[in-house]
């Protein structure tokens, strides 16, 4: 049951527009895109997708794989982020209502249900899945969030979903 | 969208990226804070998790389908939005995504979402609902 505060400010909205191939300018009063609430990683203070000073880091420098565990593994977190092991196999997000720059959320998120299925190439599927509410300043509900992870154990060749 | 002007089976299609830039996938590593180094380190995306090469953050597929629905429906309309990631997004891929009114109900609207690649094949299939305007 981790909560982590999140403000939605008006760079890092810009940032993420562009990234999605907006020609977005700078609105200190708009609205964050459908997705924005996946950058809330941003202010974890550290997350398994991002080097954190003084530790390996499983991506290439010296050698290929910086750690002997190649692809981590997020034991117990969002599955949102992927890992070599892991991919992201669904995503849903219900609006209460739209997020704006200014709102500062908090997080909180929790295990889902989990289920296994058989895959089409043979072998179980193992499905795992995390739910994360984000609320505004008021306590009020803004985004409920819904992940779903599989882990393949080796890289799919497709189709069977995305980190 | 707005009440009485949309019907069952009115649909769009948007072309939401053209060429993926590896570029790209790296705004998107920056903005989301997701930086898996399968989606912008060549060198750990093939020597060591053995794919091709480095391919989009499902979420940024989601992201770029997400704006040409936004586009359409509002940006402050939108009730829900839920994607199956169904293949890896590689660069130099052209994404369409095609979005088709399913229901109408008083206030708001049920859409299909599917966004494919250039061989037709599918990469993000969903569903999304949006309040519709008096």
């Amino acid at each position: 049951m981790a909560e982590q505060s999140f403000p939605v400010e008006a760079g890092h909205v810009l940032m993420f527009r562009r990234a999605l191939g907006e020609a977005a300018t700078y609105d200190p009063d708009g609205l964050a895109p459908p997705t924005f609430v996946a950058a809330g990683a941003q202010f974890q203070p550290t997350h398994p997708l991002r080097p954190t000073p003084g530790e390996p880091w499983f991506g290439s420098g010296r050698t290929p794989s910086g750690t002997a565990s190649a692809g981590g593994g997020i034991p117990g977190g969002d599955p949102a982020g992927g890992t070599a092991s892991t991919l992201h196999a669904e995503q849903h997000f219900t609006y209460h209502r739209p997020v704006r720059v200014g709102d500062v959320l908090t997080a909180t998120s929790r295990p889902g249900e989990e289920w296994t299925k058989e895959g089409k190439r043979g072998g179980t599927l193992h499905f795992t899945s995390y739910v994360t509410e984000y609320r505004d300043a008021d306590g009020e509900l803004v985004v409920t969030a819904r992940s779903v992870a599989v882990e393949t154990g080796r890289p799919p060749s497709s189709g069977s979903g995305e980190a | 969208m707005r009440r009485g002007e949309v019907a069952v089976g009115d649909a769009r299609e948007v072309t939401v990226v053209d060429d993926l830039t590896r570029t790209q996938i790296v705004m998107y590593a920056g903005a989301s804070g997701d930086y898996n180094p399968l989606h912008t380190d060549e060198v750990f995306a093939t020597q060591v998790a053995g794919f091709p090469g480095v391919f989009a953050h499902g979420m940024l597929t989601m992201g770029m389908t997400g704006r040409a629905l936004t586009d359409w429906v509002g940006e402050d309309a939108l009730l829900s939005f839920g994607v199956q990631f169904r293949g890896q997004v590689w660069p130099g891929d052209t994404l369409v995504t095609t979005l088709t009114v399913t229901a109408v109900h008083e206030d708001s609207v049920d859409l299909a979402v599917r966004t494919t690649n250039q061989d037709g094949r599918d990469v993000v299939v969903g569903t999304a609902s949006a309040r519709l305007d008096a």
